[in-house]
């Protein structure tokens, strides 16, 4: 641990950082067993509350809690000025890349990007091809990863454009921090990230069909309530003002969307869905989604219903597209990019997969169209057989899979076993995009490995989340 | 405005399953209290068997095979799995109906019940103390409390809680009538003895379970007459438990749903005959031409206004 770059206590732990002034003074002047005592509090109010996720494949934890860790991150307003620029570059990256790919593909033409990331690509929707969206916008929300490994060092580790989540446990986790030390958030002048709902709700409306326009039928389109999101889908819903529908209460009917209300058929312009494409439209995708809304796909063809995230952005977030994102922001942008990459192996080429191969005790392996870490080799956590099996599964589809150094991520003061110590952190700002322009709210979620030394912060693996501060 | 068919129906149910999680409390509570007094002062060897009937579950318990005594009858009217009208049980699939609509609940009455479902969660069996059962009832009842005057309180007066009112109505109209008719024999005008009856104590039970004892005094400033009992809880208007007051409410809720679309439907009409019955019988007439049939009669109608609010409103 002794190599990561700790954001409150710097190298080595003996660097104190002013960003953290507050929280040093606060945590110095707190007994541990006050702060255990309000971790308790915390648990038991959002258990009162059902801020709660379901764990696929877990028969017991039907509704489990995502650890919290009253110890808060901090980000200076100067840090979240330079990411901020680098998020609003990225997505605009994205929705022009989108664009570009179910148009033109004047991409593949200059031979930036191989062609058969497109073709080859499951997650590329050949019924949208050719299809504008309303107001061209394809990612209204993105949750781009990002990891930290030094003062100045950020990395993009993932995009995410299908359908991101979290940000109701951004939103939870600040009131939490509100209720429990009210006066902590006051002397840190903290940057408000209560306004995303209205956002969300501003960007979903400017993208309906018939222009933008306040009577716009928007809903939020969950698979229901036993999708590990759904609290975050009914809590979305609710910020907004808007209903929480499940697929079969919307139909098509003369290439419109409705839902069945108490009276009658009312008209739906604009959904945003968390489910994910393959269910939206049984006539289209898989003809065994109970999930989706049969003819949904050709009302959105015909231009009569927004959908947010657009169909098809899932080709645009696969982690191998994602080791081509500075030459693609290079290509539609004309700049350098201003958030980094971290550097990425793509075992498709067979110089890269050879060196992967060699270094495969080092390296963290992922699938490139996997999420929530789940069928990826952490080398240097793996043990020998580990890595054996799965240098067969390389050398079987390398095209499956890209490498990447593992990087020493930084680490923020959290309470564990009741006092506290380093442990490592991510974080997933919310970037949302509507007709009007990107705009971010001052945060994001951080991630937080529980366990001494892990790297793993994904909920269905045990990590749990903070309050995150932009201050100052 | 209008609201998904969906979150009206989920809304509904909330609202039924509450409804009965308090009446079953009622009923386990006055039940204690009747199966405690010496026999010399009526204490009833059956009135555990009585309350199943009372809740409509005589059926499903014969179906455990168990023997029926208060120390399996107890837990199986309060977190009984098999049970489906076991406190526990409601309140699960009132917490179920709820979460499936969250956005159509204020945060506040959602965390009652949430808060509610994970304290009854804490009530384990196969055995259940009677004093454990005891606490059971009493934090339920305070829970049902909580959410209805959290609902009370924070609900936009809407959709969503006509909704939820009117399947607490019609729920408390069925627990009422079915009430009546598992205890109706005991209600029958007889010439006795005023005040020397060992059916006192079953009457005072039936009150107990609509929480009416003090509520029948005041009202009619006189013993416990059989023959008032059943006139309070079928007549009387101010006696909020009585058939005539659901039915006004289901009324008054009805028209609240109509007002959105202007439009009246099926369930308008079989509510409004109820109603109108009702209000053109008193208690003399009932007995003349047969409580029992009377009451099965009401069951029946409350049941067709069940389906016909599902067929209005599109559930």
């Amino acid at each position: 641990m002794a190599d990561s770059f700790d954001e409150m206590n710097g190298w080595g732990g003996s660097d104190p950082r002013a960003a953290y002034g507050e929280i040093r003074r606060w945590l110095d002047e707190t007994p541990p067993e006050i702060l255990q005592t309000r971790h308790a509090q915390a648990e038991l109010l959002f258990r009162r509350t059902g801020i709660t996720f379901s764990v696929y494949g877990d028969a017991e934890g039907a509704e489990r809690l995502i650890p919290f860790d009253v110890v808060p991150r901090v980000l200076t307003a100067a840090e979240w000025n330079r990411l901020e620029q680098g998020l609003v570059q990225r997505v605009e990256a994205l929705n022009l890349l989108l664009a570009d790919l179910y148009g033109g593909q004047e991409i593949i033409k200059a031979g930036v990007i191989p062609p058969e990331l497109v073709t080859g690509n499951p997650q590329y929707q050949l019924a949208v091809a050719g299809h504008v969206p309303p107001q061209g916008v394809f990612v209204h929300i993105a949750g781009i990863d990002l990891v930290r490994t030094g003062p100045d060092d950020f990395y993009v580790l993932e995009d995410n454009a299908r359908t991101p989540s979290g940000v109701s446990y951004m939103l939870e986790n600040r009131e939490m921090m509100l209720r429990l030390f009210p006066e902590l958030l006051q002397r840190a002048q903290v940057a408000p990230v209560e306004t995303y709902p209205d956002l969300l709700l501003e960007t979903l409306r400017s993208v309906s069909p018939d222009g933008a326009d306040g009577d716009a039928g928007i809903v939020v389109l969950t698979p229901g309530p036993h999708n590990s999101a759904f609290y975050e889908h009914s809590f979305l819903a609710d910020k907004m003002g808007v209903e929480l529908v499940e697929g079969a209460d919307l139909f098509v009917r003369d290439d419109r969307v409705f839902m069945r209300t108490t009276e009658g058929p009312r008209r739906v312009d604009v959904i945003y869905r968390r489910i994910d494409d393959a269910y939206l439209d049984p006539l289209f995708f898989r003809p065994d989604s109970t999930l989706g809304v049969p003819g949904l796909l050709t009302a959105y063809l015909a231009g009569n219903v927004a959908i947010a995230n657009a169909v098809g952005t899932g080709v645009a977030d696969d982690k191998a597209m994602y080791s081509y994102m500075p030459e693609i922001i290079r290509f539609y942008m004309g700049r350098e990019p201003l958030l980094a990459n971290v550097p990425t192996w793509r075992c498709r080429e067979a110089e890269h997969l050879s060196y992967v191969l060699d270094h495969l005790p080092e390296l963290v392996v992922k699938e490139v169209d996997g999420s929530g870490g789940y069928g990826m080799l952490v080398g240097p956590h793996a043990t020998k057989a580990q890595i054996a099996g799965f240098a067969a599964k390389l050398r079987a589809a390398p095209e499956k899979f890209i490498a990447q150094p593992t990087l020493a991520l930084s680490t923020c003061p959290t309470l564990s076993d009741g006092r506290i110590q380093p442990r490592h952190v991510d974080l997933r700002p919310f970037v949302l995009t509507g007709a009007k322009g990107v705009k971010v709210v001052p945060g994001g979620l951080t991630r937080v490995a529980l366990a001494p030394g892990s790297l793993v912060v994904n909920s269905s693996q045990g990590g749990g989340t903070k309050d995150t501060w932009v201050s100052g | 405005m209008p609201m998904l068919s969906r979150t009206a129906a989920n809304l509904f149910w909330t609202g039924r399953y509450i409804e009965r999680a308090d009446f079953v409390c009622r009923l386990v509570d006055a039940t204690a209290r009747l199966a405690s007094l010496p026999s010399t002062y009526g204490g009833d060897p059956t009135a555990w068997t009585g309350a199943l009937a009372s809740a409509g579950v005589a059926d499903a318990f014969a179906d455990t095979g168990l023997e029926p005594s208060e120390l399996n009858i107890t837990p199986f009217l309060t977190i009984g799995a098999a049970n489906p009208s076991s406190i526990r049980n409601c309140l699960e699939r009132a917490r179920g109906n709820a979460r499936a609509v969250r956005t159509a609940l204020t945060r506040e009455a959602w965390e009652s019940l949430n808060g509610a479902w994970h304290e009854v969660e804490r009530f384990t069996g196969p055995r259940l103390s009677r004093a454990r059962a005891g606490e059971l009832v009493e934090m339920v009842r305070r829970a049902v409390l909580a959410f209805d005057g959290s609902a009370h309180r924070t609900m936009l007066r809407d959709d969503a809680y006509w909704f939820l009112q009117l399947g607490a109505a019609m729920e408390r109209a069925d627990n009422t009538a079915r009430l009546l008719d598992v205890k109706y024999h005991l209600l029958l005008p007889r010439d006795e003895a005023v005040g020397g009856s060992l059916d006192y104590f079953q009457w005072a039970t039936i009150l107990r379970t609509v929480s009416a004892l003090t509520a029948y005094r005041w009202v009619y400033r006189d013993t416990v007459k059989p023959w008032l009992v059943a006139d309070l809880l079928i007549f009387n208007t101010q006696m909020p438990r009585s058939l005539a007051s659901c039915y006004g409410e289901i009324v008054e809720l009805l028209d609240h749903l109509g007002e959105g679309s202007g439009r009246r439907g099926p369930a308008h009409r079989v509510a409004g005959s109820v109603q109108l019955g009702l209000e053109g019988t008193d208690i003399d007439q009932v007995f003349a031409s047969g409580l029992h049939e009377f009451i099965n009669r009401f069951l029946a109608d409350n049941n067709q206004l069940g389906a016909a609010v599902a067929e209005q409103f599109l559930f």
